[in-house]
């Protein structure tokens, strides 16, 4: 009858791992780098207690943004995560910025094929082809036979 | 004359030396500045990080750290790391419409060439 092996928390800080030890179940002992970053950056104890404010559902992903975070600050001491966010926040600009300049030329393409479209059209009234000037001369004919003179202006003060 | 304690020294019930590293960057008149930090990373943790800097990057380090630390407190279960996910949704998202919307421009220009 053999115990259980210490978890990664209690081998590095050399003491009895309890059944109910907080960090069992999210630093196995398989896996002693996890534990250890987080310790350096945070600090065990400092780790329990956020541990112990959280309800157990969410303790799993809570230990892995520290594990993240640990990471990150260790890779960069000075800016450890935010220069992560910084690099991010710049790349949204930049892809909105982009974004912009496309959605901008897309309304150019499409105000040039309306205007486009617009010409043409008018061209189309303006300048007479074969086919159509012999329809304008029927109209003018049957136009001329319905129009009588007009009856002359009678003069008459806006006043009265 | 005051004590002239910085906001750690004071929190921390101790006197405040000359050469105290935290003091440059946890000023007295900002005693939250200093308790967030010590909530989340504990000032010895602080300290030695700091001393591993040299020390004109430790201002820097300092500002990161209070920023990393108002993020854990804001949100305890993702902390800043919850930001960088959303930032990478929002990229993706935004390549996503981008790319959209450069096709619709290569069809756009195709139709007027070839109408």
């Amino acid at each position: 009858m053999g115990g259980s092996s210490p978890c990664a928390s209690c081998k590095l800080l050399r003491r009895r791992c309890a059944k109910d030890c907080i960090f069992a179940p999210y630093f196995p002992s398989d896996d002693p780098h996890k534990f250890a970053i987080v310790h350096k950056v945070f600090g065990a104890s400092n780790v329990s207690k956020m541990l112990q404010e959280l309800p157990i559902q969410q303790r799993g992903d809570a230990v892995s943004s520290l594990v993240y975070e640990a990471n990150a600050r260790v890779r960069d001491p000075v800016y450890g995560c935010v220069g992560a966010i910084s690099y991010l926040e710049n790349q949204v600009s930049q892809l909105q910025m982009q974004l912009a300049v496309a959605q901008t030329e897309i309304l150019c393409i499409q105000m040039q094929q309306e205007s486009t479209q617009i010409l043409q059209d008018h061209k189309l009234f303006l300048l007479p082809t074969n086919n159509n000037l012999d329809t304008i001369s029927q109209y003018l004919n049957s136009a001329s036979s319905v129009i009588q003179d007009p009856p002359p202006l009678k003069r008459e003060s806006l006043w009265t | 004359m005051g004590s002239g304690r910085c906001a750690a020294c004071r929190y921390l019930r101790r006197k405040c030396t000359d050469d105290c590293i935290l003091s440059p960057y946890f000023p007295s008149n900002n005693p939250q500045r200093f308790v967030s930090v010590h909530r989340i990373y504990g000032a010895s943790n602080v300290s030695k990080l700091l001393q591993r800097l040299p020390t004109h990057l430790r201002a820097e380090a300092a500002d990161s750290l209070y920023y990393e630390a108002q993020c854990r407190l804001e949100d305890r279960v993702y902390g800043c790391v919850g930001l960088i996910f959303l930032l990478q949704q929002q990229i993706h998202a935004a390549e996503s419409q981008l790319i959209k919307t450069q096709a619709e421009i290569a069809v756009m220009k195709s139709q007027v060439q070839h109408p």
